[in-house]
């Protein structure tokens, strides 16, 4: 197929095929369901997958970034919308711990920016480029990141 | 005399004026809860804005990683008073798709009519309070009026009012009673007439459209890509609504209209919810038909196990504000690893600044009471 | 020496011929009243101390005819405000069942069909704790507040109620009475000034603003309506009224006056001083307890001023229209406040069913419909007064 084409409506299928041609394999479609594509993206691909996704394949909102500790590493989750089809692209990629950084993508869709401040604070995710990665919900004079699994509440063991 | 009003110019051109900072909140009529708008005010002019949020962050949902999944449904009910039933319903959809569990026919009729009874309400709180952001106490008090009458339903549904904790994982709680069977449709009849006594009082009236009309304008790219979703989006030209072009539950089996207009401005928003309610009244009528269709003794609850097997789950559904998303990692134990809520209004309130810039300081509650601030699910 | 009876003390003379006798050839009822009320009590004052003292100076003294009418204009003013006071405290009661009942609720249920609720949030706010923030300008901030709200009293005192019970009956009494109600306005702003606060400021400046987009237009129509009657004398104006009132021939002035006289008051659709949507209480914001009550007051004290002003220009003011003399002149001054409430009536429909307009519509409906409307007013006027109409 044409990776260069722009696609308003792409089927879950089109999108699996599209994502393995213009990314070479780098991104790994894992799971197909109605409407809905799962991948995982590699750290450093995901400001162009992204960037690939809003421009070609028309996927024009943002629904959230989403941060996970695995205790093993630190994940992130974007699930992107398509407004033609309803179609949702679920992206995760996943981060070491002792390297807790991401670009960022809310230079592409405005509307992460305070989903990025949040997982930030949350997870100590920095996500390199935003404009302004600063806390949101919690005082700034917070320096622990409080939904890491290391910080325990209580009656957690 | 020439030369003397060029001095009287030279002179104001050199008087400095300041622009200065008013802090809107977290105590403020027009907040509707506990945020903050910072404005940069030129006279009355908005220049620069900056929306501060936390203050009732309570960390939900690491609260949740320390609870079982049967124990959160009633803590989701507490995220957003106003729309509580949407989010136990979210939150037992999600924990369904990860289960793999199918929900009994009957059970999404109902949880379809919940869900509308619980978007009229909300709705309605919201019309009450633009209300009360134009000055004007009436329609306050004439759309509490009403909503009592669907608050009585939930009683008749479930026994509670506001906090329901009616869904549960497999279904819904109990069947539909018989008083609610009686009174939902004698509820829609009365409250399609009495909608046009509140529309009457706004649309009416010159005041109010002048008020509304224009103010808060957004093109409809800009509207997306910061991420606005719900009514406030379709009030910007965006046709896309999750109940039919994602359809959960029931919803691709009824037949309703999604209301969009392009004007982008304040009272397109208003529209885009008045017409919302007439709808959800429609959807109510059409599910209740579907519901008595399949009959008494049909089931509505599968037992579903405790424990999740390890996985992730994304749900998504239609919350009166916009689109509300819930995201779980499960480890096949018997609480949750992850649980993550995507809220309507913490995008919403955080395209506040291109919202409120260039309008003047009184249309500020009147473009934001068009968010439909709710901060119990903002803050989380 | 010969027992002399209280009676002897109490002479209840005619008042129009004591010498000393302040109104000037015109006969005033309250004046009647505390006139004969200060003989009462200082006759019996007098025949006590004769009691003690035969024959003592002091006595005469206190029932001759300048200490009578002095100790008579000391009552004359509780009177004049008593009855003014309580007419603005039955129209926050009327406000507060009528607005009630608008909008599908009871209103205030306590004591006398919920008219002791007004007595009782008076009280409240006398015994709440008067906070003042550190950083006002002390002075203006006391003063002004004063001002407001002693304008606001006077010009409520000053309205006639019928040609016999009036304080002044100046032939300009008209504009003394616009003069006084367009003065507050400069002390509001002031006062939004000196608060040290944001929302003050603003809400002081708004003030300024909603003035010079309404008191143009208002003055139009008052010289129009004293245009019609030749004078601007208040008393003229209304006899002027008897048997046809200027909203027949000024029915387009009627309308726009009694949304300027809203205006005036500071009530809904025009209370942009004290928006609280995005203003909290705009200028009243640093204001608290007893401060902030008697603003309140003085608000219902404006507006009662208001109404009277329009039933004074358009509804014939104490006159019922084709009856004769002596019903009319049975009770003017009930007429008068029922017919000032019956605008005021109005005015809570007015608030009931409208929104608050924005700071630059006002200057537009000020500038933009209110003055056309008040200057072809003007012009319907002058043909009548051309064609000999009136």
């Amino acid at each position: 197929m044409d990776t260069n084409a722009v696609y308003q409506k792409p089927t879950d299928e089109e999108i699996k095929t599209l994502l393995n041609e213009k990314f070479e394999g780098k991104v790994n479609v894992t799971k197909i369901e109605t409407r809905r594509v799962y991948a995982t993206v590699p750290r450093e691909l995901i400001h162009q997958v992204c960037e690939y996704i809003h421009d070609n394949l028309t996927f024009e909102h943002i629904s959230t970034v989403i941060g996970v500790d695995m205790i093993d590493n630190l994940r992130v989750v974007y699930h992107i919308d398509n407004y033609f089809n309803g179609c949702v692209i679920e992206l995760t990629v996943d981060i070491p711990n002792d390297d807790p950084h991401v670009a960022s993508i809310s230079d592409i869709w405005v509307g992460g920016n305070w989903h990025e401040r949040e997982t930030y604070e949350l997870f100590g995710i920095i996500f390199d480029g935003h404009p302004h990665l600063a806390r949101l919900l919690t005082p700034d004079t917070y320096e622990f990141y409080p939904f890491r699994k290391s910080y325990k509440l209580r009656g957690q063991e | 005399m020439a030369r003397d009003l060029m001095d009287i110019r030279a002179e104001t051109d050199e008087l400095t004026t300041d622009k200065m900072w008013v802090i809107m909140g977290p105590q403020h009529p027009f907040s509707h809860g506990l945020w903050t708008l910072k404005v940069e005010l030129d006279g009355e002019l908005v220049t620069d804005a900056e929306p501060i949020v936390g203050y009732l962050h309570r960390g939900w949902e690491k609260e949740c990683e320390n609870r079982s999944y049967a124990k959160i449904v009633p803590m989701a009910d507490r995220l957003c008073y106003a729309a509580s039933m949407t989010y136990s319903h979210l939150y037992c959809m999600t924990v369904e798709k990860a289960l793999g569990l199918e929900v009994p026919e009957k059970a999404q009729y109902i949880r379809v009519v919940a869900d509308e009874i619980c978007r009229i309400s909300s709705h309605l709180m919201w019309l009450a309070a633009v209300g009360t952001d134009l000055g004007n106490l009436t329609v306050f008090l004439w759309c509490m009026r009403e909503r009592e009458y669907w608050m009585d339903l939930f009683v008749r549904l479930c026994g509670a009012r506001m906090t329901t904790n009616y869904p549960r994982i497999g279904g819904v709680r109990n069947d539909i009673t018989e008083l609610f069977d009686r009174d939902v449709d004698r509820c829609v009849q009365h409250f399609e007439k009495a909608l046009w006594d509140i529309i009457a009082l706004i649309d009416d009236s010159s005041i109010f459209l002048s008020r509304m009309k224009g103010t808060g304008i957004l093109t409809c790219e800009q509207c997306v890509n910061l991420g606005i979703t719900g009514p406030a989006m379709r009030g910007n030209g965006v046709d896309f609504d999750i109940r039919r072009d994602d359809p959960y539950e029931a919803y691709d089996k009824i037949d309703f209209e999604v209301p969009v207009l392009n004007d982008g401005d304040s009272y397109s928003r208003y529209m885009v919810r008045v017409e919302e309610l007439f709808q959800s009244c429609k959807i109510i009528t059409r599910a209740m038909q579907k519901i008595r269709a399949i009959g008494k003794n049909a089931p509505y609850r599968y037992k579903a196990p405790t424990n999740v097997p390890a996985g992730t789950a994304m749900c998504r559904l239609e919350d009166p504000r916009g689109e509300s998303l819930m995201y779980l990692v499960a480890d096949g134990s018997g609480k949750p690893y992850r649980l993550k809520v995507r809220s309507p209004i913490f995008t919403n309130v955080s395209a506040s600044k291109p919202l409120v810039v260039g309008s003047r300081i009184a249309d500020v509650p009147v473009i934001m009471a068009m968010i439909d601030m709710c901060l119990g699910e903002t803050d989380r | 020496m010969a027992y002399s009876s209280i009676l002897d003390w109490i002479s209840f003379s005619d008042i129009m011929s004591n010498p000393w006798y302040p109104f000037a050839g015109d006969y005033n009822l309250p004046f009647d009243i505390s006139y004969k009320l200060w003989e009462i009590i200082g006759g019996g004052l007098a025949w006590l101390i004769n009691l003690i003292l035969p024959g003592n100076p002091v006595s005469t003294w206190l029932i001759s005819d300048g200490v009578c009418v002095g100790g008579g204009l000391i009552i004359f003013m509780i009177v004049i405000f008593l009855v003014v006071f309580i007419g603005t405290l039955l129209s926050l009661w009327e406000e507060r069942k009528v607005l009630g009942r608008v909008m599908d609720r009871r209103g205030t249920m306590i004591g006398m069909k919920g008219f002791l609720q007004c007595v009782a949030d008076g009280v409240k706010t006398f015994m709440k704790e008067n906070t003042i923030p550190k950083k006002v300008d002390m002075m203006t901030y006391m003063w002004t507040v004063s001002l407001v709200v002693g304008v606001s009293v006077l010009i409520a005192c000053m309205i006639p109620l019928s040609d016999r019970w009036f304080v002044v009956n100046y032939d300009t009494g008209l504009l003394i009475i616009m003069a006084f109600f367009a003065l507050a306005p400069f002390f509001i702003l002031v006062s939004g000034w000196a608060q040290n606060n944001k929302y003050s400021l603003i809400g002081g400046m708004r003030a300024a603003e909603l003035m010079i987009s309404y008191e143009v237009p208002m003055l139009i129509m008052i010289g129009t309506a004293s245009l019609l009657a030749g004078t601007l004398n208040i008393g003229d104006i209304v006899a002027a009224q008897r048997d046809i009132w200027y909203i027949i021939p000024m029915f387009i002035g009627f309308i726009t006056f009694l949304f300027c006289a809203t205006a005036e008051a500071e009530r809904v659709p025009f209370d942009i001083a004290e928006a609280e949507a995005e203003l909290v209480e705009g200028w009243q914001t640093e204001y608290a307890g007893m401060k902030w009550g008697l603003i309140m007051l003085a608000d219902y004290f404006r507006g009662y001023v208001s109404c009277a002003m329009v039933t004074i220009l358009f509804l014939g003011g104490w006159n019922i229209p084709f009856v004769s003399d002596s019903v009319n002149n049975f009770l003017p001054e009930i007429v008068f406040l029922l017919k000032t409430w019956f605008v005021f009536f109005l005015m809570i429909m007015i608030r009931g069913a409208l929104a608050r307009v924005r700071t630059d519509q006002i200057v537009n409906i000020g500038w933009k419909v209110f003055m056309p409307l008040s200057v072809i007013n003007f012009v319907i006027v002058l043909l009548l007064k051309v064609g000999g109409i009136y």
